[in-house]
């Protein structure tokens, strides 16, 4: 499914939560799907995918949102977005807002997908010589069918995991594996807020994982999970950094260590 | 443990407050998960199986009034008695009924969910009768004045010390330390209240609409005992647990231990078609909202399930809060949407328990898509139609809650009302740090350092990169070799 027009729209969506406290991600992102060649427009209307309401149980109040959503996305191709779980709320839309068809935000690709489904790219030209541990989130892998989720058994057919594809293609990075392959870190959007305990002693589970399997860095395609367990790594002081997927695969220097990863993301 | 309230997260709190308990329960379930996994990948039809099985639920649901009228009747044809019950007083009624017409003070009990869910325990106890719960973990926690944290694991919560303390305060046990002899000791203290029971009283698993018949799987073989001894028989079951012909059965068992413990079969799974020779069996069947639930289009799914405790292995937040914290006869996933479904305003934290990870959805071996009601019930908490009590009366949201995620939506639904928003909060954060600690934010940085706030938002860095860039390389074209 690669592009075969000259020239496709291709929109970036930018999450709520990434544009306000994370604009890297965003940059990161752009510069990736611009060093492949990739004409990239980001609508200045678009806001936010719904999910934070959607997910309190406030359909009403998201619909407006949707239909932003849209207007602003409706005469692009493809649009990319650099979170699983904003591309998989997006995706379902119609089912989660109750009966309205499927239009631009049936044509959201969560960012790694695009690259690798969309434009067929096997390796990223990056070197990024660091132990990455890849967080497979649970809205990427279940809901937009990112690899295999580890409970299901035989019989079931799992799509490969774009993130890893491309992670494995990083030059000098070694990959490392958690004991508990895909384990919720427990942020769970307004979970986090309404069920602090439970939710800082996941995350806290995951990191000791994460630690144990000797890891430098925590990456993953949703930086919501990863702002939660980089928030609880800040508190407790843990050596760990997180990097969006996007900033590894344009080799960002490492956060707070100043250690350069090397390579312009081509 | 005592917490009073059903409120989930303060009680998940008292759970997490040992954090050597919680980390120890979190790895027996994942450990009882694994084992479940393997299972499920060496079974080349696996997900086949999970969805025939929801398909027959699905089909024996909709059929409902004529299986239950052919299970009545073939059941009676082998000698049975079936009893029909609107909720659970009429359940308990005919149960006590039973054993005082019969003179009967002793009773043996095998696993039951209806039981906990009607508490019958307690009702034939403030008769003046003496019920003993024969399953290991159902005895342990019976002894304790707990009720069981997990349907098929009743004393998950509990470390062998735990037990061992329990069986020496209240039955006077020696000091033992090892799993073998707390076994033991249960064993000789069951074996006299098996050979004193009068009537034995157990559970169903499934009963066949075509044979009559009823099945019942344990691993102790403490139902058989129950039902052998004494010679008079009470099985209690949710008019859910029927299944149309003998041939679906294998379906179940196969699916059912394989999911609740990763054990191909349960030792004992065991056929009744009537009385035993000089005995009586009678069956209860409840409804206890039931029949509500059939007429609920988006919760009816919810009637497939056959108890196996799969959702409860691999929920994480089941693993790190502990049964108790959802303050209902069956907690977990099933229970989050069960329990809010009858009494939306006590459980009304429930269906916020849960990070809509899916991993509960992807193991339910009758496919109820538990995660997706559980968003379900949030959306009619806010926005309707509202969950209703059991005197009519509805369940909303706080007009606080409501209050916010309709302004939430409106300063979402305009990018320039964000983007003010965005500014006013990074001015406010940089300026007095002390604010981003009020309201959820506080509860947020309890555990957690909040994310350094960057000075300016993307789409303010792209607007200036745009105006920095010149117009052809602001905009470049596609590169070769792609």
């Amino acid at each position: 499914m690669r592009i075969d027009h000259p020239n496709p729209r291709v929109a970036l969506f930018v999450p709520c939560y990434i544009d306000q406290l994370y604009p890297d991600v965003g940059m990161a992102t752009l510069e990736l799907l611009e060093a492949h060649g990739v004409r990239v427009e980001v609508p200045p209307q678009q806001t936010c995918c719904g999910q934070p309401l959607i997910n309190t149980g406030a359909v009403a109040a998201a619909r407006p949102l949707a239909e932003r959503f849209e207007s602003t996305f409706g005469e692009y191709e493809h649009i990319v977005c650099p979170s699983g779980s904003c591309a998989a709320t997006l995706r379902r839309h119609p089912h989660l807002l109750g009966g309205q068809p499927a239009g631009a935000s049936g044509r959201v690709l969560e960012l790694c997908q695009f690259l690798v489904q969309v434009l067929g790219v096997e390796h990223v030209d990056v070197d990024f010589p660091h132990r990455v541990a890849l967080h497979e989130s649970c809205h990427g892998l279940r809901e937009l069918g990112l690899g295999r989720p580890s409970e299901m058994g035989a019989g079931f057919v799992p799509k490969p995991n774009p993130g890893r594809q491309l992670l494995e293609g990083v030059r000098r990075l070694t990959l490392v594996e958690p004991e508990r392959a895909d384990e919720c870190c427990g942020f769970g959007g307004s979970f986090c807020i309404v069920e602090p305990d439970v939710s800082a002693r996941m995350g806290t589970d995951r990191i000791d994982d994460f630690e144990r399997s000797g890891a430098q860095i925590i990456t993953s395609g949703d930086m919501s999970c990863l702002m939660h367990l980089a928030s609880l790594m800040a508190a407790q002081r843990r050596p760990l950094a997180v990097m969006h997927i996007a900033q590894v695969l344009v080799g960002r220097p490492i956060p707070g260590t100043g250690e350069p990863g090397t390579g312009a993301g081509r | 443990m005592t917490v009073s309230g059903s409120d989930h997260p303060s009680r998940a709190a008292v759970f997490l407050a040992d954090p050597d308990r919680s980390g120890w329960h979190d790895n027996a379930l994942w450990q009882i998960r694994g084992r479940r996994d393997q299972r499920a990948r060496a079974l080349p039809e696996w997900e086949a199986l999970r969805a025939l099985a929801g398909r027959i639920k699905a089909h024996t649901l909709s059929e409902l009034p004529e299986y239950l009228t052919s299970f009545e009747a073939n059941a009676r044809r082998h000698g049975a008695e079936v009893h029909f019950a609107r909720d659970a007083a009429e359940h308990n009624r005919i149960v006590l009924d039973l054993l005082r017409s019969r003179g009967i003070t002793r009773v043996v009990k095998s696993k039951s969910m209806l039981t906990e869910e009607c508490r019958l325990n307690p009702w034939l106890e403030h008769h003046g009768l003496e019920v003993t719960d024969t399953d290991l973990g159902e005895l342990i926690v019976q002894l304790r004045r707990e009720p069981p944290s997990h349907i098929v694991l009743p004393a998950i919560h509990l470390r062998k010390e735990d037990v061992a303390q329990t069986f020496s305060r209240v039955l006077g046990a020696p000091p033992l330390s090892d799993a073998q002899s707390l076994t033991e000791f249960a064993r000789q203290h069951l074996r006299a209240k098996f050979l004193a029971a009068e009537a034995g009283i157990t559970g169903v698993n499934f009963a066949v609409a075509e044979t009559g018949g009823i099945v019942v799987c344990t691993n102790e073989g403490n139902a058989d005992l129950g039902t052998s001894l004494p010679a008079l028989h009470i099985a209690c079951m949710g008019m859910e647990k029927l299944i149309p012909r003998a041939a679906d059965l294998p379906v179940f068992l196969r699916l059912l231990a394989r999911s609740a413990t990763g054990q191909a079969i349960t030792a004992y799974t065991s056929h009744y078609h009537g009385p035993r020779p000089g005995g009586e069996l009678h069956i209860v069947i409840v409804d206890n909202g039931r029949s509500q639930l059939r007429a609920e289009p988006e919760h009816r799914s919810s009637l497939y399930c056959i108890r196996c405790g799969a959702c409860m292995n691999t929920c994480p937040v089941f693993r790190r809060s502990g049964g108790h914290s959802y303050a209902a006869h069956v907690p977990g996933p099933i229970g989050s949407i069960l329990a809010p479904l009858r009494k939306p305003t006590e459980h009304q934290s429930l269906p916020h328990a849960c990070t809509l990870c899916g991993s509960c959805t992807a193991v339910c071996p009758v496919g109820i898509d538990l995660h997706e009601q559980l968003l379900t019930l949030r959306r009619r908490q806010v926005d309707g139609p509202a969950l209703l009590e059991l005197n009519g009366t509805a369940y909303r949201a706080s007009t606080l809650k409501r209050t916010f995620t309709a302004l939430a939506g409106w300063v979402l639904a305009s990018s320039w009302r964000t983007a003010w928003l965005g500014v006013a909060v990074r001015f406010l954060g940089h300026r007095f740090p002390a604010l981003m600690r009020l309201g959820p934010l506080g509860r947020w940085s309890k555990t957690r350092s909040l994310p350094a706030l960057p000075l300016r938002s993307f789409h303010e860095e792209y607007a200036r990169r745009q105006a920095r860039l010149p117009r052809a390389s602001g905009r470049p074209s596609r590169g070769p070799g792609q």
